[in-house]
């Protein structure tokens, strides 16, 4: 496992604030896909035996808590909510307006490898809806003209990185 | 219209005011502290029953009662947790308390260990709020840099630390034995009470207190007023103020708050929230969080409840039931979590009902047959009309799928799933009839709900 210093610093400090050791669990998970942006068999074996715990312990959660991942993925991940009050508004709309710019399917990579587009459950922001989640912003009322502009706010970051 | 009465919100939303410290103590923040540190602690647990707070994260039950329930003989350390983890779908108040008011919430939680002799504080917050998570983490390393968190508070000799821990998507984890295993770093898989209440044997097999965090902040407002002031808030038995947060299908969605019981459904939605969308008529509306059932516009109810020491009667059309715990359960739903959910009529409800079915099917934990095996039913067949195979008979098979949910189960998400169906299909029994029918000639929705 090659994790920066920082991640390994701060996993540290996530171990010591809790009294059983097993607690840190979720806290690391997040650090280390923080890091490496997936949770690859490797990860999962490294942070069982950082707590002293079977791999088993770590799969389990790896494989419940829809947040982690085992494969990479895009380089982005834009999150759709599709519960009751952004359906209301028109997020499965909203939701194939992000597939047609992408050229991707709900669930699945951009051919460019450049997002994944995934449908989530209610991102406790009802009132501004539809909402979706791009990486760790949330963008409010993104209906289809909103999806397009930030689509492209998101080609032309890849094509300036690239 | 009564009007507004902020109390928790007073500062969101307000030009120039930030979150942090500064701003909050030049707000008055962190008084309220001061004067409960310089009380004993059990006379801070007797002003908060007294004051008949009511928790807000969806059950509504008595806060000061929950913490005399705390096993003290035990000699284990006892924990708080916060509850963060605002998942119930309809509600988005916690959000903004923790991005625009964390001290708010950290005076809250300080008043409240130090009320029940807490050593440790736990903020479970949802995965899907990072940014909410740095926020309290900035705001309690500057409450610990000032001597208001951590060791020694206020030169008072009493220390307690507060840790930020973030979910990862399960809306279980709101439950609060569920949270309890997924802080020890296991899945959530809620525990079975007895013996796991959590004021005996919750995080670590230790007495805990979970609290909403709207819960929390009002702790700290009955501690500023008195009790016995908090208690002449809003109506008897439901007390104080609480933020209602609008969804759906309405001119004005947003977070109100209202003292509890003083504003009805008819002014919240129509002078509040200014009503339909043009040209559109209100047809249903979910009062507490997606898992309270559904009410009908044109519903009346009739009957005797208590007012103060009396029985009164009561005769209520849909727009003129109080918002408060107690009436909403009157009228068979209840106040839940606050998220008040608005559909018009050109909303379908099977393909509502619909949308909510995947959402319990998709969170179930699965430990318990009848939810996880009843809420993947009552999607597939909610599915299956939707996509035009359903039959005139569907709503009677729901149904029984659901009746035999509630009441079988570990934790309450088996009631939590199964009220949406039942309430959805009584209440549109001829829409559910009608639907595979309509759903043949006319098509797929251009504005699908699932
Ligand atoms: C399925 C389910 C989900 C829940 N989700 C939440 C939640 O997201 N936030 C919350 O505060 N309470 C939630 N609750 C309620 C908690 O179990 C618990 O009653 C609450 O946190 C207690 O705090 P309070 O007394 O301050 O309301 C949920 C309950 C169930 C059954
Ligand atoms: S009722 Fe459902 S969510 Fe609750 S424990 Fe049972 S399977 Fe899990
Ligand atoms: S339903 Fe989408 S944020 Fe709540």
């Amino acid at each position: 496992m090659n994790l920066k210093p920082e991640t390994l610093q701060r996993i540290d400090v996530a171990v010591a604030h809790y009294p059983v050791k097993r607690s840190a669990a979720l806290p690391l998970l997040h650090l280390v896909q923080e890091d490496i942006g997936h949770l690859p068999g490797e990860a999962v074996e490294w942070i069982a035996s950082r707590l002293g715990l079977e791999p088993i312990h770590v799969y389990e959660l790896v494989t419940f808590y829809p947040m982690f991942r085992q494969e990479p993925g895009g380089r982005r991940r834009i999150k759709v909510c599709r519960t009751l009050s952004c359906a209301l508004a028109g997020a499965y709309q909203t939701l194939a307006e992000f597939e047609k710019q992408f050229n991707a399917r709900q669930g699945g990579t951009s051919p460019d490898g450049e997002v994944t587009i995934e449908f989530v459950e209610c991102l406790a922001s009802c009132g501004t809806a539809p909402v979706v989640m791009v990486d760790d912003e949330l963008h409010e009322k993104v209906d289809c003209e909103k999806a397009r502009q930030i689509a492209a706010k998101i080609k032309a970051q890849a094509r300036r990185e690239s | 219209m009564p009007a507004e009465r902020r109390i928790i919100f007073e500062h969101i939303d307000q030009p120039g005011y930030t979150p942090d410290l500064d701003c909050y103590v030049r707000h008055g923040g962190y008084a309220a502290l001061r004067k409960a540190v310089a009380c004993k602690p059990e006379d801070l647990v007797s002003e908060v029953k007294r004051s008949g707070l009511r928790g807000r994260g969806g059950a509504g039950f008595p806060c000061g009662v929950k913490w005399t329930l705390l096993d003290r003989r035990s000699g284990k350390p006892i924990y708080l947790i916060v509850n963060a983890d605002e998942s119930e779908p309809g509600t988005f108040k916690d959000r903004y308390i923790i991005h625009q008011d964390p001290h708010q919430l950290i005076e809250g939680i300080m008043i409240t260990c130090f009320a029940n002799t807490v050593k440790q504080a736990y903020i479970y917050i949802r995965g899907e709020f990072p940014e909410g998570a740095k926020i309290l983490e900035r705001a309690i390393a500057e409450a610990r840099a000032a001597g208001l968190a951590g060791p020694n508070i206020l030169g008072t000799g009493y220390s307690c630390e507060i840790y930020v821990h973030r979910g990862a998507g399960a809306y279980i984890c709101g439950e609060e034995t569920g949270l309890i295993e997924s802080l020890e770093g296991k899945r959530p898989y809620p525990r079975i009470k007895p013996p796991y209440f959590p004021a005996v044997l919750g995080l670590y097999q230790c007495p805990t207190i979970v609290n909403n965090v709207e819960t929390l902040c009002h702790v700290k407002h009955i501690v500023s007023m008195g009790g016995d002031a908090f208690a002449r808030i809003g109506t008897p038995n439901n007390t104080g103020t609480r933020i209602f947060c609008v969804s759906g299908q309405v001119q004005r969605p947003g977070t109100y708050e209202f003292e509890v019981g003083k504003i009805t459904m008819g002014q919240l939605l129509y002078e509040v929230c200014g009503g339909p969308l043009p040209g559109r008529k209100f047809k249903a509306v979910i009062p507490g969080g997606s898992s309270a059932k559904v009410l009908r516009f044109g519903e009346h109810y009739k009957g005797k409840r208590r007012a103060g020491a009396e029985m009164v009667d009561y005769d209520w059309a849909l727009e003129d039931v109080p918002l408060d715990f107690d009436s909403l359960a009157l009228v068979g739903s209840m106040g839940g979590s606050g998220g008040v959910i608005v559909m018009d009529d050109s909303a379908s409800m099977v393909e509502a009902l619909g949308n909510l079915n995947a959402f319990y099917a998709h969170e179930s934990c699965g430990q318990c047959t009848p939810c996880r095996e009843g809420s993947l039913w009552m999607k597939r067949i909610t599915a299956r009309m939707v996509s035009g195979e359903g039959r005139a008979e569907d709503g009677e098979l729901l149904k029984s799928v659901a009746d035999q949910i509630a009441g079988r189960t570990i934790c309450a998400f088996g009631e939590a799933c199964a009220w949406p169906t039942q309430s959805f299909v009584q209440k549109f029994a001829a829409e559910f009839r009608g639907y595979p029918e309509a759903r043949k000639s006319a098509g797929p929705s251009a504005a699908p709900l699932v």
